[in-house]
């Protein structure tokens, strides 16, 4: 489904080249349960970034789907990942602003659908993360727990294939975490394919495709039985 | 993204911050409003002026002394070796340019009236009984200048509402002597009420007969000879007997001007056309400037909102819908300015007739859409930039913004 072929990812800053990743080739088949691993700057989250199509590799290929990102407008890789790739992030990056209902809404702004039609798909997830009693409430309003939930629904809303979740229960107490990381595990075993991005050793154990980042290269990829 | 939802999109984030969307609009708001003022209060000017030359009477004519070779306009009384103007060419006028209705000689200039111990400076008009006619002007009690007057050079004189009340009060004037500028003049009659023209009192004015009027100035010549036809068709023909008349007169020079009213009128509205520009123009500025407080407000806007638009990225947001939501959060704001203005600008204009009777205003319909288009128009201008500043951003960084 997807492929990473010899990617490589510099920066510059100040004048100096900053290699993030280097020579990174990877292979992802539909249905799988992803942990990617690795301290702090090793590049693990420039790969999420690079699977989730917010950022163009250096050199090197990646194709979603048989399709070639590199060679896509921003406009096209606006609808894949409006379509195709549901994004859960660690600082839940709700738009403050609207209520919990609205903010699930908001792919499907985007993708066109009318107004009607969005709180009839947007409900029944937010029911499905158990939010049916908090719909109407602002990001502010709920915990941390409560709004990784809302964002969840967000990302299933255009029922895509691919979830990305960078270090979802990074912010979350340990129960919160919990819930949350059953419902992405129950996701994945309807069909989605889930990466997670975490530094955490017992989300990692539960997926069962561990893949170690240092020094912006894969240094181990593990697949448990 | 249909436009039904970025402009919901935009309503909400002007509604969630009201104060600072209250005075980004109010630049605009003072600009529009100041542009309609401004525009109507210099329109109201031309219709003011409009009227009040075409209720002097119409179809009037002036024939000055001395020839200018500009269109109307004001000229100074003849100076030099010019030959004057005198009371029989008006009369040789009357006789000789059929075309014409009247033609009226006219001596003027100030003095002092006395009557018993009050005295004041009065605006004193020498002239003839058609005077009446071609001004419009009515008496009240008595009689005006009659023709025997002005060929016995009779010392009479018809009084302006005014001068009567603070000469005489509520006595009676007729028949009584006053004395004007050393000369004693007895009142004939007392003009019926007229108020202002042109910024003159025409209550405040004393006639006496034409040929007494320059004895009283000491001079043989006349400032000025109106002259009216009965149809405006008949101007142009007019002006042909004019000339005709008095250059036979005048030792075949042309040594006179004549002016039309309609001259007149386009002069007057040419240069208060001219200060409607200036005035909308100096209103349009302050526009421009609440458009650049629109250009900074929205700046603000897009880097506050940086992660918002970082979020709406990841999630599918094309760059050109980020540029809409932008643009049409700045059109709305100018817009909305725009209405507004344009409603306390109207209003004003209708208002400052009513406490200030100086300041007539006209509000018309072009000066309104200008000032609409205009507003409409900075709002695109100025909302492009921090739009596409906007648009253009990294959705990485502007996640990762803070």
């Amino acid at each position: 489904m997807i492929e990473l072929s010899h990617i490589t990812k510099i920066y510059r800053m100040g004048g100096v080249d900053i290699t993030v990743l280097a020579d990174v080739s990877l292979k992802v088949q539909p249905g799988e349960l992803i942990a990617i691993m690795g301290p702090s700057g090793s590049g693990k989250s420039t790969i999420m970034n690079m699977l989730g199509c917010l950022d163009r590799p250096t050199s090197g290929s990646y194709r979603f789907e048989g399709r070639e990102i590199n060679a896509m407008t921003d406009d096209e890789l606006a609808s894949i990942r409006n379509v195709k790739i549901g994004f859960v992030f660690q600082t839940f990056n709700l738009l403050p602003r609207f209520t919990a209902l609205k903010n699930v809404e908001v792919p499907l702004i985007y993708s066109g659908v009318p107004a009607r039609l969005r709180k009839e798909r947007a409900m029944p997830l937010l029911e499905q993360v158990g939010l049916a009693e908090r719909m109407h409430h602002k990001p502010t309003e709920l915990s941390g727990g409560q709004q990784q939930r809302v964002a969840i629904a967000r990302a299933l809303v255009n029922h895509p294939m691919l979830l990305l979740a960078d270090e979802p229960t990074g912010n979350l107490d340990s129960r919160s975490g919990e819930e949350i990381l059953n419902m992405l595990v129950g996701l994945n075993q309807q069909g989605v394919t889930v990466i997670i991005v975490t530094h955490d050793q017992n989300v990692a154990a539960r997926c069962n495709r561990v893949i170690s980042v240092k020094d912006g290269q894969i240094i181990n990829d593990q697949v448990r039985v | 993204m249909n436009f039904i939802e970025t402009f919901r999109v935009a309503f909400e984030a002007i509604v969630s911050n009201k104060v600072r969307s209250g005075l980004t609009m109010l630049g605009v708001i003072i600009g529009v409003m100041a542009v309609i003022l401004l525009v109507s209060i210099g329109q109201g000017a031309q219709v003011y002026i409009t009227k009040e030359l075409t209720g002097m009477g119409t179809n009037l004519l002036v024939i000055t002394p001395g020839k200018t070779s500009t269109r109307g306009g004001f000229h100074p009384p003849s100076a030099g070796t010019v030959r004057k103007l005198t009371y029989d060419d008006s009369q040789a006028l009357r006789r000789r340019a059929w075309l014409l209705t009247d033609a009226v000689p006219l001596v003027f200039g100030t003095g002092k009236l006395k009557y018993q111990n009050m005295g004041r400076d009065v605006m004193i008009i020498g002239t003839t009984p058609e005077f009446q006619r071609v001004r419009n002007l009515f008496i009240d009690t008595g009689s005006y200048i009659a023709q025997s007057d002005v060929d016995s050079k009779a010392k009479v004189i018809v009084l302006g509402t005014k001068v009567k009340e603070e000469l005489f009060g509520t006595e009676n004037a007729l028949g009584k002597v006053v004395i004007l500028s050393d000369a004693r003049y007895r009142v004939v009659g007392v003009m019926r009420k007229k108020g202002t023209s042109m910024g003159m009192d025409i209550d405040d004015i004393v006639y006496v007969p034409v040929t007494s009027g320059q004895e009283l100035f000491d001079t043989d010549s006349l400032f000025e000879i109106i002259a009216s036809t009965p149809r405006a068709e008949d101007v142009d023909n007019a002006i042909v007997q004019i000339k005709d008349v008095l250059i036979k007169r005048h030792a075949h020079k042309e040594d006179f001007t004549i002016q039309t009213q309609g001259a007149m009128l386009e002069t007057m509205n040419t240069i208060l056309g001219v200060l409607t520009a200036v005035l909308g123009g100096i209103a349009g500025i302050s526009l421009l400037v609440g458009g650049i407080g629109i250009m900074n407000i929205m700046l603000v806007s897009v880097r506050e909102r940086t992660r918002e638009i970082g979020i709406r990225k990841a999630l599918g947001a094309r760059n050109k819908d980020i540029l809409a939501q932008f643009m049409i959060e700045a059109i709305t704001l100018s817009g909305a300015g725009g209405v507004i203005g344009i409603i306390l600008g109207v209003g004003l204009a209708l208002l400052i007739p009513v406490f200030v009777d100086v300041l007539p205003t006209s509000v018309s319909l072009w000066s309104i859409m200008m000032a609409f288009f205009f507003s409409a128009a900075v709002g695109i201008f100025f909302g492009v930039y921090p739009a596409r500043k906007a648009a253009l951003q990294d959705p990485i960084q502007a996640l990762r913004y803070e």
